[in-house]
């Protein structure tokens, strides 16, 4: 583990969040301006600091509305960022951006490295338009959605649904325990002013909500929003000049061993959060049972329940009976799960969300939804189909 | 239901191969491997010995779900998407559906058979259940 340029030596300095809202009257670019802005002075850091920006996937307006508004060229214009390294695109894990912007400063290409994540997909959707269904046009389909949009598989929700059914077939697992990742989320959700939904959510509720795609309920779906997330990774040299507790990054990993597809997988419940969780673990001397807390993506419920299994929290086939009664993943049971209301209620922010939760708990700062304890060892992760990445952040 | 393809040199055998009612996917001669979707050379071996075979078009439900969410205006819904898979080797799927019979009534573990359905230049291949 003394690999000198390896993610051990960087830190999360700051982080920043715009308002996050289901329609916001601002732009993709300025909520991402404020979320830079929030971020810096989290940091004690000024803008001639920054010398990098990483962001994933790179701006798509134009083939995903909503989905990625913002270019780095974008942002870079419209605070005359000097910028020694940039990087971002789309063939490459979602956690790319943290990931490639811890090479960059462990490698010295840059000092101080934007990461952001910016969506705008409540706005788009209220245009008409949901970047998270392809295929609705009339132009005919090429690339890896030729083999699911054809056939009217034109959502996620439907890819991870039917990955859902064969998981409840194989295991056991119920709808009563699925639902409790929705009933965890909101539960905490309603502790934290920032969440989109706040309203209670009974088990009655779940069970008698409209489905979506089989087995997967609405509260299963994540809910889109308009809002921009943003970190800042520096070397752990500057950590004595930052405002802010840093946060050391101290394992992290994106790998891709499996198919890139949602029907080929060898075995079609494990998935790449497996991998991940892995190679996680093996650039770290910590292990499952030191972790204090985890933010695990949950974009859809469903995939919560992979990454317990994948990142090593429980067996194989276990997860749905791990979280049954929803008292182990509770903010006061032995594995808190989506301390702030996870994209299920406090809204899509598409990755980044769940390290600004994880930072703000490990530091003592998330206020009204603050874990008891001291809290020293979180995981999160980002994806969990067929792309996932994982992090693991310390406090010292 | 769907949009339709984009035809290319990898991909239109497999998805015109329903004229003569038969479903195909690449076979690899040296490995006795299929692979899907098409590529440009075996992934086991990276021979380029590859052809379109035809298949049984029998298979197993592997994964299903109801799609109850009418995504864009006209599309009717519920319909039942499947994952089959397919009888020749193990692991060796396709995502389709199932818009013949009634969506309450597909069950993991069904025995099914692909049928071919011309959308413009293209045949899908859906499935029913088996006799």
């Amino acid at each position: 583990m003394s690999n000198p340029y390896s993610e051990k030596q960087c830190v999360i300095s700051g982080v920043g969040q715009s308002e996050i809202g289901r329609r916001l009257p601002r732009s993709g670019l300025q909520l991402t301006v404020d979320a830079v802005k929030k971020a810096l002075d989290d940091a004690g850091l000024k803008r001639e600091d920054i010398d990098g920006v990483s962001s994933w996937p790179g701006q798509m307006q134009n083939s995903a509305p909503g989905f990625s508004p913002v270019s780095i060229t974008d942002l870079r214009e419209a605070m005359d960022l000097k910028l020694s390294w940039y990087n971002a695109g789309i063939e490459s894990t979602q956690m790319s951006a943290i990931i490639n912007a811890c090479m960059a400063v462990a490698s010295g290409q840059a000092r101080h490295v934007i990461c952001f994540r910016t969506m705008t997909e409540a706005s788009s959707m209220a245009k008409g338009t949901r970047s998270s269904v392809q295929g609705t046009g009339s132009q005919r389909i090429s690339g890896p959605f030729q083999w699911q949009l054809p056939f009217g598989a034109f959502s996620a929700s439907s890819w991870a649904a039917l990955i859902a059914s064969r998981y409840m077939h194989e295991f056991g697992a119920s709808r009563e325990q699925l639902a409790q990742i929705a009933l965890n989320a909101r539960r905490n959700a309603q502790l934290n002013e920032r969440a989109v939904y706040r309203d209670p959510l009974s088990m009655e509720d779940y069970l008698s909500a409209r489905m979506i795609s089989d087995p997967l309920c609405l509260f299963d779906c994540d809910v889109p929003i308009d809002g921009s997330t943003v970190l800042i990774i520096s070397h752990k040299d500057c950590a004595p000049d930052l405002k802010a507790t840093p946060i050391h990054i101290e394992s992290v990993a994106g790998p891709l061993y499996g198919r890139d597809s949602w029907d080929q997988q060898d075995d079609l419940t494990r998935f790449c959060a497996e991998d991940a969780g892995k190679m996680l673990w093996s650039r770290t001397d910590f292990s499952p049972k030191d972790v204090d807390f985890a933010e695990l993506y949950d974009g859809f419920s469903f995939l919560t329940l992979l990454w317990l299994e994948g990142l090593g929290f429980c067996g194989r086939g276990e997860a749905a009976a791990f979280v049954e009664g929803g008292q182990r993943i509770a903010r006061d049971g032995e594995l808190p799960l989506a301390t702030h209301g996870g994209q299920l209620s406090a809204g899509r922010t598409h990755g980044l969300g769940y390290f600004h939760e994880a930072v703000k708990q490990l530091r003592g700062e998330a206020g009204s939804h603050q874990l008891a304890g001291d809290r020293k060892l979180a995981v999160v992760s980002n994806g969990g189909g067929n792309l996932a990445g994982a992090a693991l952040l310390r406090k010292d | 239901m769907g949009p339709v393809p984009e035809l290319d040199e990898l991909n239109e055998f497999f998805w015109t191969s329903g004229a003569d009612g038969k479903l195909r996917m690449q076979y690899c001669d040296d490995c006795q491997y299929w692979q899907h979707p098409p590529s440009v050379c075996c992934r086991k071996c990276l021979g380029e010995g590859i052809a379109p075979r035809e298949l049984s078009g029998e298979g197993t439900v592997a994964a299903v779900t109801i799609n109850r969410m009418p995504w864009m205006p006209g599309l009717k819904v519920p319909y039942v998407l499947v994952i089959v898979e397919l009888d020749e080797q193990p692991g060796l799927r396709l995502t389709s559906a199932m818009p013949s019979v009634d969506p309450e009534q597909v069950a993991i573990g069904d025995r099914v058979k692909v049928w071919f359905e011309q959308r413009e230049d293209v045949w899908m291949p859906f499935f029913a259940p088996l006799a």
